[in-house]
């Protein structure tokens, strides 16, 4: 129960206040404090996260392969890829080999699935953008003008049209996403807020 | 009204096959429409082209992935090219995540070519991958040779002369932090924030809105939005009498223009349909009700 539950809550509480006061004291111990932190913890904690993707990923797979889950082949798949990324920069050192896995497979593989979406974006926008209220209305009037100013094509149809954008995009959008952002920023503050204090500990796997 | 009922039920290998050929036309000619530059762009352009040999080092992050090459790889090469043509010393920081390290390798083989006689190490340096994301930009503030060790290709950071006297923030006038997910806003809360430090932005389209709320308030120095801003930093490129490469953002925005256009028509036609279908339908229930 002491190392599951309470130790993590007393870590997380020492560092997020000694983080907090330590921002607001610029004395050389807390400088010290600070570069220990950051320059050490962090990022070794950080790439200890690597060995527990790659452990919960492995085992994850394997399990499906065992009990021959459906799409259980796609698992052998991924394993495969994956080991084969790993190994191939290890023992190349990032060497041609490497790049040339990456820059043949991983990148024409991503870079394909990316692309599919133009196609279905397309498709879902003919057949489910329709002006079927005011809201919906506003929205696809907005839409047309901004994918058409938004290319030079609507320069081209009409002079006024990249400032018209240019207004759009810093007078209404901008208002709303600062609405939307100050809203997220507040929440942030206040789950961490909780975090900190050990009432919010759903990141431990519990409720 | 047949027709457009049956207009609405159109088969969707038809709209894929439109979009299909008015991406790959254009891309095949190039018609090359011109791009009118617009001010978050001209604000970056103005504050690198601005910078001296002896201002500090440009440092580039390639914050993306394959997915999201084609806009932003045109925004990668168009401010390495800037800096390497103008002389300004150039870090090429590798990505936050594992995966865009890829991506920063490739602009470097580009520009290898680009610029033989331009010397790794000495006019440009590539630092690669560290992990951390949040962890790495405030690392950088306290000191840059103690998280990185090394560059990408192995050799020690103090062997490396262009990095002489190169220790954190202070010696760098501005990150552009080429992005196709949220870093930005950490370069933003833990380098602007914190190291004060200047910041520019390359992002995707779809991210672009999110950004006007920084560049209102002056934290985001400037943005390059999407294939558009990639072509406008193309244009001023070329406007400047800086080597642009072959565009390939501006020949890109011609493929997009057509695709926005026939997408575009595809959504008016359907609601066109869509109230003529309705008003047909309607009338039928009323005649019917009648009868």
């Amino acid at each position: 129960m002491f190392i599951r539950r309470t130790l993590p809550i007393l870590i997380a509480f020492c560092i997020g206040f000694a983080m907090l006061i330590q921002y607001f004291i610029p004395h050389p111990y807390s400088e010290r404090f600070y570069d220990i932190v950051v320059q050490q913890w962090f990022i070794t904690i950080y790439a200890f996260m690597f060995i527990f993707a790659y452990r919960s990923f492995f085992s994850h797979h394997i399990r499906k392969v065992k009990r021959r889950k459906t799409g259980y082949i796609f698992s052998i798949i991924a394993i495969a890829s994956a080991l084969l990324m790993a190994v191939g920069g290890f023992a190349t050192r990032r060497g041609d080999f490497f790049d040339s896995l990456y820059n043949y497979l991983y990148a024409p593989l991503q870079a394909t699935m990316f692309s599919l979406l133009a196609f279905f974006i397309a498709s879902a926008a003919f057949r489910a953008f329709r002006a079927r209220n005011v809201q919906a209305t506003l929205l696809l009037v907005t839409a047309v003008i901004v994918m058409i100013g938004r290319v030079p094509l609507g320069d081209y149809l009409w002079r006024g049209m990249p400032d018209l954008i240019e207004w759009i995009m810093t007078v209404p959008s901008m208002a709303a996403m600062r609405g939307i952002r100050i809203g997220v920023g507040l929440g942030a503050v206040a789950t961490a807020m909780k975090i900190i204090l050990g009432v919010e500990r759903t990141y431990m796997g519990g409720t | 009204m047949k027709f457009w009922q049956r207009f609405l039920n159109l088969d969707r290998k038809w709209i894929f096959l439109g979009i299909g050929l008015v991406v790959i036309i254009p891309l095949l000619f190039p018609l090359r429409l011109p791009v009118k530059p617009s001010k978050p762009v001209i604000d970056l352009f103005n504050r690198i082209d601005t910078l001296g040999v002896d201002n500090g080092v440009v440092w580039v992050v390639t914050d993306f992935d394959p997915g999201t090459m084609p806009e932003l790889m045109p925004m990668t090469m168009s401010v390495l090219r800037h800096c390497l043509t103008k002389g300004t010393p150039v870090v090429l920081h590798g990505g936050l995540w594992p995966a865009y390290i890829g991506m920063a390798k490739m602009a470097m083989d580009n520009i290898a070519v680009e610029f033989p006689d331009k010397k790794i190490g000495e006019d440009y340096v590539f630092l690669g991958y560290i992990p951390g994301v949040t962890a790495v930009i405030l690392a950088i503030g306290i000191d840059i040779e103690t998280t990185f060790g090394t560059d990408y290709y192995g050799v020690p950071y103090d062997s490396l002369p262009m990095m002489e006297g190169v220790k954190n923030y202070e010696d760098i006038s501005i990150i552009v932090d080429i992005s196709g997910t949220r870093s930005p806003e950490y370069w933003l809360m833990y380098g602007q924030q914190r190291y004060g430090v200047d910041v520019g932005v390359g992002c995707t389209a779809v991210s672009t809105p999110s950004y006007y709320t920084f560049l209102q308030s002056g934290q985001f120095v400037g943005m390059m939005g999407g294939l558009k801003g990639a072509a406008e930093y193309e244009e001023l490129m070329e406007r400047y009498g800086y080597p642009a490469g072959r565009r390939p953002a501006t020949i890109g925005m011609d493929a997009q223009s057509f695709g926005h256009l026939l997408i575009v028509v595809l959504v008016i036609l359907g609601n066109i349909g869509y109230f003529i279908v309705r008003r047909g339908e309607r009338k039928v229930g009323i005649e019917r009700r009648k009868e």
